[in-house]
């Protein structure tokens, strides 16, 4: 036998942390996906530079806008939850501050991302 | 500290190499970076939800966000943020590209590391002076 693995845990390929490459193909899909939507974002930060909320209420009020922004911030909070959990990964390695650390990563990242959305909302129905 | 006669010379053991003990090269820099930025990026976004919520609260709340923001520490945050996007943008496409199988040779690594590190402050200087000169604002 030249493997301690069984022939279905070698054939299901998910590896120790029982997930595979999810973590990690999730982590490229949503850099892929942020490459347009950073630099709209780029574009709409430097266009509103200077003005008023005006310009910015009617700006996010357009619904492209509206849909490019909350697009940006669903794939940059993800692509963030995801980074700071391998940060978690690699520097804590106590069992009970890396759980507090995970639950506080993944609530906050959920709070900032359901905030964002209904600002834009908000915007929207103003 | 007195010696100890029965462990001679325990400090001149040779040690595997580790982080301390390593001349820095310039892509253990940019690597380090990249975390930082990232990092960095997501209190950008807690900042981002802030904007937010205060364009959706009327003049009031767009003047109390820029009562902080228009400061010089304000300032220097928002410069540092848009440094940190601009670093993490450039430096995550050369991540896209190693995993495509391309950049690893050692000269080509050492060089576009520095090649990213200059061009993300030229070109988050190059956006704050674009902003200063009046060439921002261009949604009005």
């Amino acid at each position: 036998m030249n493997s301690a693995q069984t022939p279905l845990h070698k054939v299901q390929g998910m590896g120790s942390a029982h997930s595979g490459t999810g973590h990690f193909w999730h982590e490229r899909v949503t850099s892929v996906a942020l490459i347009p939507l950073s630099l709209w974002f780029g574009y709409a930060m430097l266009g509103l530079a200077g003005t008023s909320e005006v310009t910015a209420l009617q700006f996010l009020a357009h619904p492209w806008n509206a849909l490019l922004m909350g697009a940006f911030i669903c794939f940059s909070l993800w692509h963030a939850y995801l980074g700071l959990q391998v940060v978690v990964d690699d520097y804590i390695h106590t069992a009970g501050t890396k759980i507090f650390l995970m639950l506080a990563i993944r609530f906050s990242v959920i709070a900032v991302t359901a905030t964002c959305l209904f600002a834009i909302v908000r915007i929207a129905a103003l | 500290m007195a010696e100890n006669p029965q462990r001679p010379a325990m400090s001149t053991r040779p040690l595997s190499p580790h982080l301390t003990i390593y001349r820095w090269p310039v892509t253990m820099a940019t690597s380090i970076t990249h975390r930082a930025t990232g990092v960095g990026l997501s209190v950008g976004a807690v900042i981002l939800a802030w904007w937010l919520i205060s364009i959706s609260n009327g003049p009031e709340g767009w003047q109390s966000f820029h009562a902080l923001a228009d400061t010089p520490i304000g300032l220097l945050v928002v410069f540092g943020l848009t440094w940190s996007l601009v670093y993490h943008f450039l430096n995550g496409i050369r991540h896209l590209a190693w995993d495509l199988g391309y950049g690893y040779e050692k000269h080509l690594a050492e060089r576009n590391s520095m090649m990213i590190l200059v061009a993300s402050v030229v070109i988050a200087i190059a956006i704050f002076a674009l902003a200063w000169t009046g060439h921002g604002g261009y949604l009005r």
